[in-house]
């Protein structure tokens, strides 16, 4: 029989005698770990819900941006420098190996008229592939398609918003809308994508071909475009796209080596990580917190120990005296710790997930929490245990039977 | 090595120190005890009776001198051997019964057994068959606290004997005891005595002292009389008196 395996019972009797004392010297070790539990299940969700907005963003994202002019030390925003035209897209389009679509986008803030319902919105100007660089599905209807793209014809798709404002429950294909002067055919209604992560609704808007918009909407301008849309072929390809279409553009705009970008291309992937390492940070920071509750958890077991000792000094002399050796009487005390902070461990284990999805529900979050924490939790706990368990139990097993077995 | 004494202290001495005074608890003690002897250790309280007693039952070390248990020396042994000593070789009882509270009787017996590593089926069995021994069988369950004083120091001497030890030591095993109690409780270690278990008991009665074979009166710190006697018999002694009422 194994020294270990004879003394866990008794480290087990010495708990059940105590049980009041055991619960809440557990207490302490069961707060912790529920506060580390519920911190990483509340930064996981919180996360995934950031990754969710961001994915409706439409991922591997590039933003072409025309660059700005400075006049007399007066820096001017986007498109007050050269303006990015079409040929530029076109050049991205065929030279960018590591971008799968590229499509053109102007937008103008309109009035949307049918019959006696009008609605103030965004239109667009885009071509086909703007659907799908932008993760846009198709709820009712179609998109338009690359011939009535590039012949200018009078189609739009409405966002949800704009088809509900002015249709309200009727079915919108096929019907007429005026938009600023031009007749227009409803083609297609978009599903919803909701509310943006800064609140706007992304729902209210209209699109429609670049052409149409071009030439209907901007005076006949064919030549500039305001912004080109990029999305690399995959997640892992943003960066290289990036440096690809700024190749291409400087190349075109034929700008000599040394010269500052006369464009910008922002790259979503780069805000999305921003505002992950935010959410990581805050994550980060109440994970310490969670830690310093774990590090009071063990040194309030290491406390009542301690007293446990004290108060056990005639019982551990009974030990010592009959033959119990050092190292077993070690051995229980270290036990009886591990027992209370793993246990503690266990039920925090529970009693966080218990709370994180409750938070869950009630933050309007996905559950999410990797497996491994759960691990990581108990590990910890356990090495509470032995670490806070390790000095009482030292101070009972090297007492002097004889002064301990007199103590009163 | 059969023709060793069980027991042989030469020149055995034992300073405390109390702060800045240094006691002389045992001052040259030299003493044999064969095997199968029952000896009473008697002396006023502060005359190093229980000092001996702590060097006897190995749960203290002597300053000086030689102490050699069954022909080995164990004056000079670390504190690991003499623990592992103790589990193997000796049995103790105190005179505050020393029993691990709210544990049943037959886990506070078998608690040897556990740091001895016996396994658990055969521990129970011996645990109950040593309180069968000292007339508890039927109380395995109860706590110290269910149990009278008699009745806790019976637990005690089955704990002791359930390791099957050469020697029992017993403090005051009478001490916090009533007369009629006191005496059955001789009368047990008398009964362990005839079985070939060497009992060495440390006690002030004289009417305790009694039932031993050898009586040892130790004063100062030094041995001042051993003498031989005829041992009363508990039995018998218990019999001329009716039984009193549990």
């Amino acid at each position: 029989m194994s020294a270990v395996a004879s003394i866990v019972p008794l480290a087990f009797g010495a708990l059940r005698r105590n049980r009041m004392r055991s619960a809440l010297t557990s207490l302490g070790v069961i707060i912790g770990v529920a506060a580390l539990i519920l911190t990483v299940a509340s930064g996981e969700g919180s996360k995934a819900v950031l990754e969710e907005q961001l994915a409706t963003l439409g991922t591997n994202l590039l933003i072409v941006l025309p660059g700005s002019s400075t006049l007399g030390g007066a820096r001017g925003g986007p498109g007050t420098g050269k303006p990015l035209t079409y040929a530029d897209l076109l050049a991205i389009a065929k030279g960018t190996s590591a971008a799968r679509y590229a499509a053109p986008l102007d937008r103008t803030v309109v009035q949307v008229v049918l019959d006696n319902e009008n609605w103030l919105t965004t239109v667009y100007g885009s071509t086909p592939d703007f659907f799908a660089i932008r993760e846009w599905t198709i709820a009712n209807g179609r998109t338009f398609n690359s011939a009535e793209s590039d012949s200018g014809a009078k189609v739009c798709v409405l966002g949800l918003t704009v088809a509900t404002q002015l249709f309200g429950d009727g079915d919108p294909l096929g019907q007429l809308v005026r938009v600023r002067s031009m007749p227009c055919e409803v083609v297609g209604v978009l599903a919803s994508k909701g509310q943006s992560s800064q609140g706007q609704d992304q729902d209210d808007l209209v699109v429609m071909p670049w052409v149409t918009f071009k030439s209907r909407m901007m005076s006949q301008d064919r030549v500039h475009v305001g912004s080109i849309l990029v999305s690399a072929v995959s997640p892992d390809e943003v960066s290289h796209a990036q440096t690809q279409v700024t190749g291409i553009l400087r190349q075109q705009h034929r700008q000599p080596d040394g010269d500052l970008d006369d464009f910008t291309v922002r790259n979503l992937a780069d805000l999305a990580a921003t505002q992950e390492k935010a959410a990581d940070a805050q994550t980060g920071m109440l994970r310490n917190v969670s830690a310093v509750s774990l590090l009071v958890g063990g040194i309030g077991i290491m406390n009542i120990m301690l007293v446990s000792v004290t108060e056990r000094t005639r019982e551990i002399g009974i030990r010592l005296a009959i033959g119990a050796s050092e190292n077993k009487v070690l051995l229980q005390f270290l036990v009886e710790a591990v027992v209370l902070s793993a246990a503690g461990g266990l039920i925090g284990i529970g009693v966080g997930i218990g709370g994180a999805v409750v938070l869950a529900s009630v933050m309007g979050w996905p559950f999410v929490l990797t497996p491994v924490w759960i691990f990581v939790a108990f590990g910890v706990s356990m090495a509470i245990g032995v670490v806070f368990g390790f000095y009482p139990a030292r101070k009972a097993a090297q007492m002097n039977p004889i002064d301990a077995l007199r103590f009163e | 090595m059969d023709s060793d004494p069980i027991i042989r202290l030469e020149g055995i001495a034992k300073t405390y120190r109390a702060g800045e005074m240094e006691v002389h608890a045992l001052v040259d003690v030299n003493l044999t005890i064969a095997k199968g002897e029952m000896v009473a250790i008697m002396g006023p309280s502060g005359s190093g009776k229980s000092t001996l007693m702590n060097v006897l039952g190995c749960l203290d070390q002597p300053t000086k001198g030689s102490y050699r248990f069954e022909g080995r020396e164990v004056a000079t042994l670390p504190r690991r051997e003499l623990s592992a000593l103790r589990l193997s070789a000796f049995g103790f009882v105190f005179q505050g019964f020393q029993l691990i509270a709210r544990t049943s009787a037959v886990d506070n017996v078998a608690l040897p057994l556990v740091y001895a590593e016996v396994p658990a089926d055969e521990r129970w069995l011996r645990a109950k068959e040593a309180l069968g021994r000292v007339g508890l069988a039927g109380r395995e369950a109860h706590t110290p606290a269910q149990l009278s004083g008699g009745q806790q120091q019976r637990v005690a001497i089955a704990r002791a004997l359930v390791n099957r030890p050469r020697l029992i030591l017993a403090d005051e095993p009478t001490g916090a005891l009533d007369t009629r109690t006191s005496v059955e409780i001789v009368g047990l270690l008398q009964s362990l005595h005839k079985t070939g278990i060497t009992i060495v008991i440390v006690t002030h009665e004289t009417d305790i002292a009694a039932y031993a074979g050898r009586r040892l009166v130790v004063r100062d710190g030094r041995i001042l009389s051993d003498e031989q006697q005829a041992p009363h018999d508990a039995a018998a002694d218990l019999a001329g008196t009716p039984e009193r009422a549990a």
